[in-house]
């Protein structure tokens, strides 16, 4: 597998020329470019003023999840519906309790949108705009001072002092009452300071249109810096997509399966590749766009072995799994014993609407560190994409509601 | 007068349909390859350990920890990889994923599945729905019945620091281990069985150890999408052996879309909110310092409601961080002939997964009407009436309170006064069979609750 800083960069140089990172740079917005088509949905770029609002290094934010800014007061809710924006590829405006490397809590309005390939209208990142929310003072005793719109304007360094200052006091007031006797009522004091955590806090429409602009600006920089020219991205989708055979999703359910696997169509004509896992790019050596539409047979070749060639024809009539080992050939035509297994896979209507063919070489099956036999690697494999599968056709069946 | 109800029972384990036929026999290596004496010595399973000290999966900095990749992963390579093998192996009733599934449109997008295989093939047998804690039954099945390859693996805490994985562990009998097992009659890929110290026989009942090994299950898998559930007795638990369900359905489900609103929170930072605009009335937990703080909460709060005779539904989501709990009552209306027979006849039994919006429907008419308004006229009688639920509600909060105070406070507090002896829930609840208070010593505010 590559490592993933590797593909971080990748993520941005095979999009945008070279001086897409310096532009960005010189945004003031606070925002977050993330990549879904990466395991684990990392952070690929951070602006300067967002890592200050923060107080993290950019290398410490570089291939981590949005998630690390969440923390033990972050609602739940919220973050399930950040969740289904991006199953569902679209654009969210929420508020969100977020924390920073010290620790202190602090609202803001997440502005996340998604950014789509012209090409093949495929989601290629989201930008996550964050503008902090301002608190309107609630409580005449509550001790911090607003002095006034300037705050607004002022950039995070001010910013960051009144949030500090709330935060401070939060904490003195847990620290107080300890004494036991009194637990009941610290139960219920603690309860009423938290309020400034977990009441939820609206953003005003200021605030509202200060992201939506962050976004265009964001936007704005990343098509204007696409390349090749052809690759101009959008933050609406274009059409449908043309070349990624499954829905424009697939690559959040399936993309985090990291094994060597492809999904066939048995319904359209040859039973071309669907889909490529990039574990089957990087043992395979050739480019998703030379194997998506071909069928399988491609990985043969001379001394392939043409009564196991009939044996994998046989059991996929049959719509039954089998494990073969295959003689196959990559890119450079060099040969490696496949030890492959097929399965059918069903979707949300119980019929089966693809074969997963998971493949291990077996020259460097002792490689992998796991504690498993390839058998259970197969198995695991053809689990992960079956739950994958029958769950994005069950929310496919939605859209179209 | 006893309350019950005649339904058809689930059936578990392929063990569990001959038991009728066969009745008991006893001794001697029974031939099944089970997880009794019989057939133990020498029976060994894959062991996953997991990591203890991940106290809080909520807290800052310790994140770090999910970036130190365990030897396996957890959810994607043994549980489903263990799973599929069992289908390919023939174990299962039949193949869930040929069960056709949707999203109802809607508002919550609740979830209805056609299952028409669930259920064939058994009679309806007569389950006593108004006591939530019955002794265990050994002469009833239970999952020491199970044969071995039913049985995925051993689920423990690490002795190390680390996540530790041993493809073919000896079973410490001396330890009674905790297992996952597969559930014959699946309702989606990847249903297991969570047993906690399954030779130990306990019954259907929550105690803090098994929950939080619950917890740690759903924290150990990291997927939302991956949820544990319980059901008590009396809430259409039918086996009487303590056990929690799971399985992995990537949608998330209508009772996590619900709004809340809060109403506490607790000493450990955990927050406790009311869920609104759902059909079933109910309490989420979420937060806390550590994940024994919320896991403490939780089962307080279960300990109060089974105590106090209370059937209930727990639902362990997004990957333990977030914990529903419903009190309901459907079974005893069922069993007193209110719940009106149009929805009787639909056969549907509303446990945690229905309670949480994944409909499992047996007849293809309900299937092709299922509507977000059927859907919410079911669970609606499930749920207590607002009355009831305030009731429940205080009661629950009382318990936390007393019960924080028994695993914080007097620990604390021991040196200070020595003559408080230091006594465990279970301990109390086991002296005090009668099931309809909760003394917790120490504590004079809340000794009787009911």
């Amino acid at each position: 597998m590559e490592p993933q800083s590797c593909l971080i960069e990748q993520s941005f140089n095979g999009r945008y020329s070279v001086w897409v990172r310096e532009a960005l740079d010189e945004l003031s917005n606070n925002f977050t470019i993330t990549d879904p088509s990466i395991s684990g949905h990392p952070i690929v770029f951070a602006s300067r003023g967002f890592l200050k609002m923060l107080g993290y290094s950019k290398e410490e934010v570089i291939g981590k999840n949005g998630r690390m800014f969440q923390g033990p007061s972050t609602n739940r809710r919220t973050v399930l519906e950040i969740r289904e924006a991006i199953r569902q590829e679209r654009a969210i405006q929420i508020n969100i309790l977020n924390y920073r490397k010290d620790g202190t809590p602090f609202w803001m309005l997440f502005h996340m949108c998604p950014v789509f390939s012209k090409e093949d209208g495929r989601v290629i990142h989201f930008i996550g705009v964050q503008v902090p929310i301002l608190r309107k003072p609630r409580r005449s005793g509550s001790g911090y001072v607003r002095n006034g719109v300037n705050l607004c304007e002022d950039g995070s360094g001010m910013r960051e002092t009144v949030f500090g200052c709330c935060r401070r006091e939060v904490c003195s007031d847990l620290v107080v009452e300890l004494d036991r006797i009194l637990a009941l009522e610290s139960v219920m004091d603690a309860d009423d300071k938290e309020l400034e955590v977990d009441e939820a806090c609206e953003a005003n429409d200021s605030e509202k249109q200060e992201a939506a602009t962050a976004i265009n600006n964001v936007l704005s920089v990343l098509t204007h810096y696409s390349e090749p020219p052809g690759r101009l991205v959008y933050g609406k989708r274009c059409g449908l997509s043309g070349r990624s055979l499954l829905g424009a999703s697939s690559n959040i359910y399936l993309g985090r399966i990291k094994q060597s696997f492809v999904l066939t169509d048995p319904h359209l004509p040859d039973m071309p590749i669907v889909y490529a896992s990039d574990g089957f790019l990087k043992l395979t050596g050739y480019a998703r766009h030379e194997v998506l539409g071909h069928n399988c047979r491609f990985l043969n070749g001379q001394n392939t072995d043409s009564s196991t060639q009939f044996q994998i024809k046989e059991s996929i009539q049959a719509e039954q799994a089998c494990t073969v080992r295959i003689l196959n050939y990559r890119k450079d035509k060099t040969p490696f014993w496949n030890f492959l297994h097929i399965s059918p896979v069903r979707n949300a209507s119980g019929k089966i609407a693809y074969y997963v063919w998971v493949q291990i070489d077996e020259s460097c099956q002792n490689e992998d560190r796991q504690g498993l036999s390839p058998e259970m690697r197969h198995l695991s494999a053809v689990g992960a994409v079956k739950v994958a599968v029958r769950s994005m056709s069950m929310s496919a069946s939605t859209s179209q509601s | 007068m006893m309350l019950s109800i005649k339904r058809v029972p689930t059936i578990v384990s392929n063990y569990q349909k001959e038991e009728a036929e066969e009745g008991a026999r006893q001794g001697g290596g029974c031939g099944r390859n089970c997880l009794r004496n019989c057939c133990l010595p020498g029976a060994k399973l894959p062991l996953y350990a997991f990591k203890r000290l991940n106290k809080n999966i909520n807290e800052k900095g310790l994140l770090d920890y999910e970036k130190k990749e365990p030897p396996v992963a957890f959810l994607d390579s043994l549980l489903l990889g263990e799973w599929e093998d069992r289908v390919q192996r023939g174990l299962f009733r039949y193949d869930v994923t040929a069960c056709e599934t949707k999203v109802i449109p809607g508002e919550y997008g609740f979830i209805a599945q056609l299952n028409e295989g669930r259920h064939l093939k058994k009679r309806p047998t007569e389950f006593q729905v108004d006591k939530v804690l019955q002794p265990f039954d050994g002469n009833k099945f239970n999952f020491t019945k199970v044969g071995q390859e039913e049985v995925l693996f051993q689920f423990e805490p690490s002795e190390d620091d680390e996540v530790q994985f041993f493809p073919n562990a000896p079973i410490d009998t001396e330890n009674s281990p905790s297992v996952v097992a597969i559930n014959v009659s699946p309702i989606e890929y990847g249903h297991v069985l969570l047993i906690p110290r399954i030779l130990k026989c306990l019954p259907q009942r929550i105690d803090h150890d098994s929950f939080l090994l619950a917890l740690h299950m759903a924290a150990e898998a990291g997927s939302p999408y991956f949820r544990l559930g319980y059901n008590s007795l009396g809430a259409f638990a039918t086996i009487n052996h303590l056990h929690f369900q799971a399985y992995y359905l990537a949608v998330p489900f209508p009772i996590e879309k619900a709004p809340t609103r809060k109403f506490t929170t607790l000493n450990g930072r955990v927050k406790i909110s009311e869920i609104q605009n759902y059909p079933v009335r109910g309490l989420v937990f979420e937060g806390g310092h550590t994940l024994e703080d919320l896991s403490n909460a939780v089962s307080d709060s279960c300990i109060c409601l089974q105590n106090n005779n209370i059937p209930y539904n727990v639902l362990i989501s997004d990957s333990g961080k977030r914990i529903f709990l419903f009190p309901q009552c459907y079974a005893e209306k069922q069993a007193l002939g209110e719940v009106n027979t149009e929805l009787l006849d639909t056969q549907v039994n509303p446990a945690v997964w229905e309670i949480s919006g994944h409909m499992v429907l047996k007849r293809k008419e309900d299937y092709h009407e299922a509507s977000e308004q059927n859907a919410w006229r079911l669970l609606a009688e499930v749920s207590l009436s607002e009355e009831q639920f305030q009731e429940v509600k205080a009661l629950i909060f009382e318990a936390i309170l007393c019960g924080a105070d028994g695993n914080g406070g007097v620990k604390q507090s021991l040196l200070e006064e020595p003559d408080v002896a230091p006594q465990s829930l279970e301990e109390v609840d086991a002296l005090n069979k009668s099931s309809h208070s909760a003394v917790v010593p120490g504590k004079q505010e809340c000794v009787v609750l009911h």
